[in-house]
């Protein structure tokens, strides 16, 4: 158990510390939260800065055209873009962190050719077109069809929960190409253009005011056979190579930025008096231990994945960690509105917003209660069941 | 960074699981409940023979050589098996107290305002200075004679079979001065995280175990989502508990430490808690394990930095 970084690994985080604190202070302000052109065009700036730094793509096999870093350079990489507040993956996140890796993992060379350098250089953006209103938790129940017609595919139905949507000019898209078959086994992944005819896209205001995701709604969208990655009918496969692996770092920017903010949360109770309620006081501390031991578990989800190599480890850990941080990070802010008293009904005070938007944590990429099954199911070994 | 066992490390933990299976299996462990008896000298001497109370004692000084994350790996399975005594006190002895470090003698705590656990049994004790736990140095730790205390002090109908209890009046004299003291309460903290944290490993296997194996409505319990997700939240707050812990012995910092003990503290209470239930009636018996790690779980979490005392190291720590 070593919890020292190599030397490697303590020039790597020099380096990049260094190059933050040059580049950071030229960036321009950060745009309005409804501003999605403004957002992409942010984002993607900071990608394709990444791009000429030499950073992009860092966590991408070499051969896909990233850095082939591991996973603990990955980690320090977040942690320090983190620490220094420079810009989130924001728009890029599908492209990054799952289109683009399914693709390299999955596509054909001219596929890696045509859509993965795009990604690392912040000149394409994509989104992801996997729920259905009637297909959240239970995903391999999509209805989304796709019909053969010549050299393309006929594909109509509706998405949700579709991030940067408005801005996107692509989607990784799983549709249904053969309804006959056991429901896992008939769908299909494409890549969409979402300027294509036939595509509606309706923005969806969440419970904090903002539009964070859209609907998407298809309507005999031609989609080229040559979009589409993997065999026909092994989609659920193709994208579940990516969605199992992981190198235990989804979550290490929130989980400094969480512990960031629990320090400020002291100092204002500090100065507004509260911090002499031992209640409140002492359920700071408690979050002190959970924020703590939830870095050290992602310490240990990212050195697990790099001692099991190159493609890391299945996502089992990545659940036990997820359950514990969603509900972690809703309790943050719960103690933010204790902190702030009467304040917390002003949603212009810092943490008003994040508390709203804390809610989803238990919900989005798997709610809780999946989560539980996946723990229960593929760690622990308890029979499936109903 | 490699925040993992090291080869070493697991086989270290891999021969104390088997030392604690032969030696202190389910029916030797049933039969020491049984019979009434605490600490088995015999077990003891064998534990000092293994090295676990010499373990971070210098090898110049017969020891072993070895530190605290390879201790908590111990005090892990010692916390799994239920093995009962005052090991951590005697594990901190090592060295300073004659016989301890050779499991010759039973070295017990002495913690002001608290019961004394296996004060009948023990030769010496080790009397902890009012330290809060922050790592400040705490006033010197002392050792004493166990006889002269045990004249003024009366027995306790412990709530843990395994743990016999005696109420002591405050110690008027002073015992001998402690050469490793200011770091006592803390280690025993950590060590004593460590073994909630096994107990906790622990009862999760037992109701996972219990889920898959019985049957109602015609299918294993363990296939209803109401049990399974008790099941999931049982090893998530295990592991958690595992990653703080093992953190903490590695970085040795006080306030990790405070951390860590809150978290496997919890664990050990609210796994067994949730291991009664998945057992249903089987659970209230005297007959099933799971009564056992949850008294001595418990106990535990009122020893050597209670949560509140924690919470506030940790609350100290923000500002």
């Amino acid at each position: 158990m070593d919890l020292a970084y190599t030397e490697e690994e303590q020039e790597f985080r020099a380096r990049l510390r260094a190059w933050l604190a040059t580049v950071l202070p030229a960036l321009p302000a950060k745009p309005a939260p409804d501003d999605w052109p403004g957002r992409r065009a942010y984002d993607t700036a900071w990608q394709r800065a990444l791009y000429d730094a030499g950073y992009a793509g860092l966590h991408w096999p070499v051969d896909a055209g990233g850095r082939g870093a591991t996973p603990t350079q990955h980690l320090i990489f977040l942690e320090e873009t983190e620490r220094a507040g420079a810009p989130y993956v924001g728009a890029n996140f599908v492209g990054l962190l799952h289109a683009g890796p399914t693709i390299a993992a999955e596509g054909t060379a001219e596929q890696r050719a045509r859509w993965l350098p795009p990604v690392l250089r912040g000149d394409e953006i994509w989104c992801q077109g996997f729920s259905e209103p009637e297909a959240g938790s239970d995903l391999a129940a999509l209805r989304t069809r796709a019909v053969r017609d010549g050299d393309h595919y006929v594909v109509s139905g509706s998405k949700i929960w579709t991030s940067h949507a408005e801005v996107a000019d692509w989607c990784e898209l799983l549709v249904r190409t053969d309804p006959a078959a056991p429901r896992h086994r008939g769908i299909s992944w494409l890549a969409m253009e979402m300027d294509a005819p036939g595509v509606t896209v309706r923005p969806l205001r969440t419970l904090a005011g903002s539009t964070e995701f859209a609907e998407m709604f298809l309507d005999e969208v031609r989609v080229p056979v040559s979009h589409r990655v993997g065999a026909e009918n092994d989609g659920w496969r193709v994208t579940m190579v990516t969605l199992s692996f992981e190198r235990g770092t989804a979550f290490v920017g929130e989980v400094v930025a969480c512990r960031r903010t629990l320090a400020a949360l002291a100092a204002e109770a500090r100065r507004n008096g509260r911090w002499d309620d031992p209640v409140l006081r002492r359920g700071l501390g408690r979050l002190n231990a959970e924020f703590r031991a939830l870095w050290r578990l992602t310490q240990w989800n990212v050195s697990e994945a790099q001692r099991a190599g190159s493609g890391g480890v299945p996502g089992t850990g990545g659940s036990v960690f997820k359950l514990r941080y969603s509900h972690a990070r809703q309790e943050l802010y719960e103690a933010a509105a204790e902190v702030l008293g009467a304040d917390s009904a002003d949603l212009d005070r810092e943490w008003a917003l994040d508390r709203l938007s804390s809610l989803s944590y238990t919900i989005a990429a798997g709610t809780s209660q999946i989560q539980r099954n996946i723990v229960a199911e593929r760690i622990l070994g308890l029979p499936k069941g109903r | 960074m490699d925040f993992q066992l090291s080869d070493d490390q697991r086989a270290l933990r891999a021969g104390v699981r088997e030392l604690l299976a032969g030696r202190f299996g389910r029916d030797r462990m049933r039969a020491a409940l049984d019979a009434g008896t605490g600490v088995d000298r015999a077990l003891w001497r064998e534990l000092g023979e293994a090295g676990f109370f010499a373990l971070r004692l210098p090898e110049a000084e017969g020891g072993v050589g070895l530190g605290l994350p390879e201790a908590v790996l111990l005090f892990e399975e010692a916390g799994r098996s239920l093995l009962p005594g005052p090991l951590i006190a005697t594990h901190l002895a090592a060295g300073p107290v004659k016989g301890a470090a050779q499991g010759e003698a039973v070295v017990a705590v002495l913690d002001a305002g608290q019961p004394v656990a296996h004060l009948g049994e023990a030769d010496a004790l080790l009397v902890l200075g009012p330290g809060d736990g922050r790592g400040v140095p705490e006033e010197s730790a002392t050792v004493r004679e166990a006889a002269t205390v045990r004249e003024a002090a009366d027995p306790v109908r412990s709530i843990d079979p395994f743990t016999p209890l005696w109420r002591v009046a405050e110690p008027a004299e002073a015992g001998e001065p402690l050469p490793r003291d200011g770091r006592l309460r803390t280690e025993g903290a950590l060590l004593a995280a460590a073994e909630q944290l096994g107990s906790a490993a622990r009862t999760t296997e037992m109701a996972v175990q219990h889920a898959g194996a019985r049957e109602q409505f015609g299918a294993p319990i363990g296939s209803f989502q109401a049990v399974k997700h008790l099941c999931a939240g049982m090893l998530v707050r295990a592991e958690l508990a595992r990653c703080a812990v093992y953190a903490a012995a590695v970085t040795a910092d006080p306030v990790e430490i405070a951390g860590a003990k809150l978290l496997a503290d919890d664990a050990a209470v609210r796994n067994a808690r949730d291991c009664l239930q998945v057992h249903g009636g089987m659970g209230f018996t005297w007959e099933s394990d799971v009564h056992l790690h949850l008294k001595r779980a418990w106990l535990r979490s009122g020893q050597w930095l209670t949560a509140a005392a924690a919470e506030e190291v940790l609350a100290g720590n923000l500002c």
